[in-house]
């Protein structure tokens, strides 16, 4: 008998937008409209703003540790522009915050989360998003059940998550990507492939030629993207969407982008890393493209640039005075989220501040206890 | 057996002293060393004596730990023996297991507590279980590596401490060092301890605090508590970073108050003699840990020590813990961690009763 071949696969990568700033007219037809390419840059120019801000908050004391997004911003920008806001539901990482900006979440909320206070994980009525994921690849599966749960009401709303190539090392990567696909949920998987999981370079990380390549293994509608580009981020999340919308059930998008900045504000990637290769993805900067286009065609120069830097400043500054002006929260904040109804135990320690039964019990402390009496 | 070295071929442990310590810089000599440095000189020497000992985790390789507490070894030992690997704890844990069967000598680190969450079933339902559902053929001598505890201003699931949660795994044993030397000598025990051993460092003191540290090959027994400080009122017992807070609520008491203070060292097994002997003696005792209250070492102590000590209890024993609540973000961390005027707070009132 002979070999047959049973399965045959191929991964397409999709680039509309070059790094000189040059459009695939063709492929970015139906896509993203001047306007709409020029507000998304401007909202770019902002978030970097406050990332770079953000940098200097951890170096100056004034924020705990910070995972700097610098240089992945088309990713979330270009994806959380194709999801419905207020209709489909993200489940971040933590190097998504522009996507979070753009479904409706105030800025100043990153900030608090980052300064050490849980209420910048409390988002507000009506924005859908989980808040971000500090352990790696858990949320994934929290994807598949918030789309199950669409599915399961038949409403057309779509959940997309976001993670990095690292993450599609952990089991439950894999457990989400068969539980989504096995049960057809409206849900898009969207790889941040930045090339590094902390020190880790993506070769080491797996031996697969390409992420995009293990959502074959699921039988899932697979694309890499050039991550950088916002208009190949944009088609190809939307695409997913509509195709979940619809009913096609999920998709996995592997995003080729690239950490500018080290893993952490506690990171030195110095201690790992190339400069060289640095040096080389910082000419693909997903802003340094899309401001060359947009020059391009007449509809941004210099004097805007910096009008709209200016007015970053201003936004940026004005976050970060919302942020530190949020007092620290009270004591009884530790206890009061633990349970929908606080236990008696708890109300004692929220009451007290205090374990030990002796300071809790005055009847024990003091006098009238009858071993002393 | 399968796990004799000798039928994979792999070299029998040398016995020599290493013949290229690690050296020390004139600051660790003339300062001390810090925890990190003490537990970086324990892995190199172990590496360097053990030809079965390999360290694996995420980031542990070129980078040396994101706390810097494996750095310098890949340069050294290759990528082989510190092998930096996929970022997944349950496939770090479970393949430790399987080198561990293979008769090395696994060091896998978990990079923080909270991450032992995915490696939990490998460590618990299989590493902890193998030597009694093989009735001793097949068993695993891993020692996992895991910085612990709060108090660094970090993210979530970066400051917790679950350690009762393994000391109270039949099959696990259970060290949390607090001093460089504990540190150094205590994790030689544990590379060589038949058995799984969960080693949690207090990244607190990873470089808050430093101590000479003898130079040379030595083990401190697991299981075995240190008393501090000697008294003979009131027996403080603690382990980890808190016996930092518990020395400093020492110094704030009146001076006619006599404290015994013991550091666990190792919490599974637990040393019953040395907390027997010190509480028959004082009559009164107060327990501190970092974790929630309900169900921690803490209450395993105190029901010890009521078994053991009944009749020569001049007070309840008390417990100044964590609350019973999630480890909040940093903002109200110190607000939830135990501190000395709490401490002293508390062993003024068992002093009282």
């Amino acid at each position: 008998m002979p070999i047959k071949t049973v399965y045959t696969a191929q991964i397409d990568h999709l680039q509309i937008l070059d790094e000189n700033g040059v459009l695939d007219e063709k492929l970015a037809k139906d896509t993203l409209s001047d306007e709409q390419v020029r507000y998304l840059y401007e909202f770019m120019i902002t978030c970097r703003a406050l990332d770079e801000v953000a940098f200097k908050l951890q170096r100056s004391g004034r924020m705990g540790t910070y995972p700097q997004n610098k240089g992945q911003e088309a990713n979330a920008i270009g994806s959380g522009f194709a999801a419905k806001k207020g209709v489909d539901f993200l489940v971040p990482c933590y190097r998504e915050n522009a996507a979070l900006f753009l479904h409706g979440l105030p800025m100043h909320y990153i900030l608090l989360h980052w300064m050490g206070d849980e209420r910048g994980n409390q988002i507000p009525e009506g924005v859908n998003m989980t808040p971000l994921s500090i352990p790696i690849g858990t949320q994934m599966l929290h994807a598949t059940g918030i789309a199950w749960a669409f599915k399961l009401r038949k409403e057309a709303r779509v959940a997309i998550t976001y993670f990095g190539d690292g993450a599609t090392s952990e089991g439950d990567f894999h457990e989400a990507m068969n539980f989504a696909s096995t049960l057809q949920v409206p849900c898009v998987f969207y790889c941040q492939n930045n090339q590094w999981a902390i020190s880790v370079p993506r070769e080491n990380q797996m031996n697969s030629e390409t992420v995009a390549q293990k959502a074959i293994a699921y039988g899932m509608p697979t694309i890499q993207v050039d991550g950088n580009d916002l208009f190949a981020v944009y088609k190809a999340t939307r695409d997913a969407i509509e195709r979940a919308r619809a009913g096609g059930g999920p998709s996995f998008i592997e995003a080729v982008t690239y950490r500018l900045a080290d893993h952490t504000t506690a990171d030195d990637a110095r201690r790992y890393r190339d400069p060289n290769e640095v040096e080389a993805w910082m000419g693909k900067d997903p802003i340094i493209r899309l401001r060359k286009y947009l020059e391009g065609k007449g509809l941004w120069n210099a004097e805007l640039q910096a009008a709209h830097e200016e007015k970053s400043r201003a936004i940026v500054a004005e976050v970060i005075k919302t942020a530190e002006g949020i007092a620290k929260p009270s004591t009884d904040d530790i206890f009061d989220y633990t349970y929908a109804t606080l236990t008696p135990n708890l109300e004692v320690q929220r009451r007290t501040m205090r374990t030990a039964s002796l300071a809790q019990d005055p009847q024990q402390a003091g006098l009238n206890n009858p071993v002393n009496a | 057996m399968i796990n004799k070295p000798d039928s994979f071929g792999i070299a029998k442990s040398k016995s020599t002293q290493p013949e290229l310590p690690m050296p020390r810089t004139p600051m660790m000599i003339e300062k001390g060393l810090t925890l990190v440095d003490a537990i970086n000189e324990a892995l190199y020497q172990e590496l360097e004596r053990d030809p079965r000992v390999v360290l694996l985790g995420e980031d542990v390789g070129l980078n040396g730990g994101v706390f810097r507490v494996t750095d310098g070894l890949q340069k050294v030992f290759g990528p082989d023996r510190v092998a930096d690997t996929p970022l997944a704890e349950s496939g770090i844990m479970g393949t430790a297991i399987g080198l561990a069967m293979a008769g090395m000598r696994p060091i896998p680190e978990i990079q923080f507590e909270g991450f032992l969450g995915p490696a939990y079933d490998q460590l618990c339902n299989h590493a902890a279980r193998y030597r009694t559902r093989t009735r001793g053929a097949i068993t695993i001598p891993l020692t996992v590596r895991v910085p612990w505890g709060g108090g660094i201003h970090a993210p979530e699931l970066h400051s917790d401490s679950p350690e009762a949660i393994y000391a109270h795994t039949p099959g696990l044993k259970v060290v949390c060092p607090s001093t460089p030397s504990d540190a150094k000598g205590l994790l030689l025990s544990a590379i060589r301890d038949p058995d799984p051993v969960v080693f949690f460092e207090p990244k607190r003191v990873y470089r808050s605090y430093r101590e000479q540290v003898p130079e040379g090959d030595y083990t401190i027994p697991i299981g075995q508590a240190k008393v501090v400080q000697e008294g003979s009122d009131i027996t403080v017992i603690t382990w980890g970073a808190n016996v930092f807070q518990c020395l400093e609520a020492l110094d704030k008491l009146p001076d006619d108050v006599s404290v015994e203070l013991i550091d666990l060292r190792t919490i599974s097994p637990v040393d019953t003699d040395t907390i027997v002997q010190s509480v028959q003696k004082t009559g009164r005792c107060v327990v501190v840990q970092e974790a929630p209250k309900t169900c921690g070492m803490a209450s395993e102590l105190t029901t010890l020590i009521q078994e053991h000590c009944f009749l020569y209890l001049k007070a309840p024993v008390q417990r100044v813990t964590g609350f019973d609540t999630i480890m909040p973000y940093y903002k109200l961390e110190l607000d939830y961690l135990p501190d000395a005027k709490r401490i002293v707070e508390t062993i003024g009132l068992t002093m009282a009763y």
